[in-house]
């Protein structure tokens, strides 16, 4: 393995790690503060057994997230040298930013675990609300920092030098609005599912019925109202890709040929010598109308771009389509799900619709994994689109290879640790926080 | 706003040295503690840095973010040339970090806590060791930009007696912290005792450590004796130190421990402000004499007007909640076997 695709797989390895922690992170205080909600307007005891449940959940989750965001931190600098040497000083605002953020997540969070019945009880609701809300932010504005990269702003480049430099016009780039609106969807619906899902395989199994149910409940209405709306803000990134990187775009769709009435590629294998997609089912015109909103409107292929200049077509192409085919599975459980609550209220007692969520409990999550792989794999050859090449940022150093075998090895024994530990936690849910 | 960055800078490193260095001290204590009185330190140690134990690892992502955010040039040669020693310390900041709440949020206790208390210990002592390794060999004046060997570039760039000296001095000096912190939050005389007797015994790793330091320094032809003690503000600082440490003691052995806190704070206070002072602006000394410095290497007047400005608010958001917790816990502290839940 030579030393640029070790720094790659390294920086893939730790982000594709950290975005799972962080996404649970972020959204399990809301669901938390609604349990927690309920216990203080009702007092029934099961929401507070499930807020305290689910709270030593998000402890173990926010270490794990924070101790792997602070190694990216380091990582940054450690594989890319060259790229945070120029960009640090214009991508850092929103870094700066989500230090506080995640100084205060910190703060709120030693207030909500260790304050029961020692504040005010809704001050101590506050805070767990603190938690989700700094967390929010803090993925929000990393966000703001990745976009950057795909749609650079806040500098002028000229000969080599990076000059004029504006912070905050970097940190307002074009590309912030879409990428942060659909990552934060993707959040609260990847964790909605395997939240639920965990909880529903949990009610068929007959154990703590009453304690599951409450919590299955929470989760799946944010997971199902977070997979409806999503397709809307992948319109809005998908609109935006078109016009700021027709390179990706291209690439996610293996749309090799320039044309007027583009077609919808769906599946396929992309043969990228003989530019075409093998096997494919093909939708005349609705690749033109989800780019630019018209049926007949032309769509930039790679053979626009040089050659040199195109991202690897098969891997973009197909994380896409899991990424699609994930929302749409999700797309379809929360519309029974929603059927069932409001017309079907039998459907919620029958096994099937349970055992859909616990099947569906990973879909959320590889699409994240498989959406993070558009944009990044998207964006190659580029660490800062149409300025940097990633191959020119790398680390002087060799050997990264072992480094990358190294990291592999901490994090798939963090990953069995991380398993192991909630394992533990449901098998002890009798006898924590359900005596009844 | 240059200066309002490098304060900032300074302080959270100072921060991360008294706070986290007073948590890495907890486990390295538990390095040092006797099998039977393991459980009792853990239980101490943990009614004290429960609540605050994420929060005191917050002040190295700041000063890291500063660093990459106002003075790239200086965080990209530290990222190539200390490569090695950086990955070491990551590598012990996440075991750490997992493995202390592990210990605490796994649902049933068995065996495993063996394993999780064993990686906190051993990685409370590889952390600090490194950050010191690290710390050393930025003024070591061993990195070298042009090396044309593997070993010369990211080995020996690092490995060498003075900056091993200066690991080890950090390890002493966490150790120490944290058994004088601890002896405010134990419950008895013979556990104050047993604390009293930790501080003893890393206040003397400190000062053989610290003379290992400069025996290391002239060894390898680096002027720490001159950085130390060729200025006012260094003999001040440290006369002031050694003064406050025979302060310290006496009052410990009166029985009196409300000012030991502030006190061992003020001493490795002025052990920063002594090792940094001579050599500022100039924060890494390069092979041959050239430096990076924080006022020539810094970034476009912008960038670090907009981090300052970051800094001040974030302040204004962090410092009043981040004082809230600490005074409600110390107030009322967690206790002896309760858990977080």
């Amino acid at each position: 393995m030579n030393d640029f695709i070790a720094a790659r797989s390294q920086m893939a390895l730790s982000l594709g790690f950290h975005i799972i922690f962080s996404c649970i992170g972020m959204v399990m205080p809301f669901f938390m503060a609604v349990a927690h909600f309920y216990y203080l307007k009702t007092g029934q005891a099961v929401y507070k057994n499930v807020t305290k449940a689910w709270s030593k959940g998000v402890a173990i989750f926010f270490a794990t997230g924070a101790v792997s965001g602070t190694v990216l931190s380091f990582e940054l600098g450690l594989l890319w040298p060259e790229f945070m040497k120029h960009a640090g000083p214009i991508f850092g605002m929103p870094f700066s930013l989500e230090g506080t953020a995640f100084f205060i997540e910190a703060i709120a969070l030693g207030f909500f675990l260790y304050g029961w019945d020692r504040f005010n009880p809704w001050f101590h609701w506050f805070t767990g609300v603190v938690v989700g809300v700094s967390g929010l932010a803090s993925g929000i504005l990393v966000v703001a920092a990745n976009a950057w990269m795909n749609s650079p702003a806040g500098f002028e480049y000229l000969n080599g030098q990076y000059l004029n430099i504006d912070p905050i016009a970097a940190m307002f780039n074009e590309a912030w609005f879409s990428q942060a609106l659909h990552m934060t969807i993707a959040a609260f619906a990847a964790t909605g599912f395997a939240v639920a899902g965990v909880h529903a395989l949990m009610i068929l199994r007959g154990s703590h019925v009453l304690f599951h149910t409450k919590s299955f409940t929470i989760a799946a209405v944010f997971g199902c109202v977070a997979a409806l709306v999503q397709p809307l803000s992948g319109d809005i990134s998908a609109k935006d890709v078109a016009i700021r990187q027709p390179a990706k775009l291209a690439a996610m769709e293996a749309h090799f040929h320039t044309e007027k009435s583009a077609s919808l590629i769906v599946g396929g294998i992309p043969n990228e010598e003989k530019k075409q997609v093998d096997y494919a089912i093909k939708l005349p015109g609705f690749l033109s109308f989800l780019a630019h909103g018209d049926f007949t409107a032309e769509v930039t292929g790679l053979d626009r771009i040089p050659e040199e200049n195109h991202p690897p077509v098969a891997i973009t192409h197909y994380a896409f389509q899991i990424m699609v085919g994930m929302g749409m599975a999700m797309m379809l459980i929360a519309v029974l799900y929603f059927t069932a609550l409001w017309k079907k209220r039998k459907w919620l007692q029958e096994p099937w619709l349970l055992k859909l969520f616990a099947l569906a409990t990973p879909l959320g999550f590889i699409a994240v994994e498989a959406g993070w792989t558009v944009t990044e794999v998207g964006r190659q050859p580029w660490i800062i689109y149409n300025i940097m090449r990633t191959a020119d940022a790398v680390t002087p150093m060799p050997g990264i290879a072992y480094s990358f075998y190294l990291f592999t090895a901490i994090y798939a024994s963090l990953a069995v640790f991380v398993v192991f530990m909630l394992y533990r936690q449901i098998k002890m849910v009798g006898r924590l926080y359900d005596h009844n | 706003m240059l200066y309002i960055v490098i304060t900032y800078l300074w302080a959270s490193i100072l921060l991360y040295l008294l706070l986290g260095g007073a948590d890495f001290g907890a486990g390295i204590i538990e390095l040092f503690t006797s099998q039977k009185n393991k459980q009792v330190t853990r239980k101490t140690l943990y009614s004290a840095i429960g609540p605050i134990w994420e929060a005191n690892h917050m002040w190295l992502i700041i000063a890291i973010v500063i660093l990459f955010v106002g003075f790239p040039v200086i965080y990209a040669t530290m990222s190539v040339n200390m490569h090695i020693p950086l990955t070491v310390m990551l590598i012990g900041i996440i075991a750490r970090g997992t493995a202390f709440t592990f210990r605490h949020y796994d649902a049933v206790v068995d065996d495993m806590q063996h394993l999780y208390n064993s990686i906190f210990a051993v990685s409370s002592f590889t952390t600090p060791l490194f950050l010191g390794i690290i710390a050393g060999s930025a003024v070591s004046g061993h990195i070298d930009p042009s090396a044309a060997t593997f070993v010369d570039a990211y080995i020996f760039s690092w490995l060498h007696w003075f900056s091993i000296t200066v690991g080890l001095f950090t390890v002493s000096i966490c150790g120490f912290l944290a058994s004088v912190y601890l002896i405010g939050e134990t419950q008895n005389e013979q556990e104050r005792l047993r604390f009293a007797h930790k501080a003893q015994f890393f206040n003397i790793a400190a000062v053989v450590c610290g003379a290992l330091v400069f025996a290391a320094a002239w060894f390898e032809h680096i002027p720490l004796f001159d950085w130390v003690f060729g200025n006012w503000v260094g003999r001040i600082a440290i006369l002031s130190a050694t003064a406050s440490l025979i302060w310290m003691w006496t009052l410990l052995y009166q029985g009196k421990t409300g000012l030991l806190r502030p006190l061992a704070g003020f001493q490795v206070t002025m052990i920063l402000l002594t090792t940094t002072y001579k050599h500022f602006p100039n924060i890494i000394i390069l092979k041959g004499g050239g430096y990076l410095s924080l006022t020539e290497h810094a970034g476009q007047e912008k960038t670090i007007g907009a981090l300052a400005w970051a800094l001040l608010l974030g302040s204004i958001l962090i410092l009043p909640a981040l004082f809230y917790l600490i005074y409600s816990f110390q107030k009322k502290p967690i206790g002896y076997g309760s858990e977080a839940h």
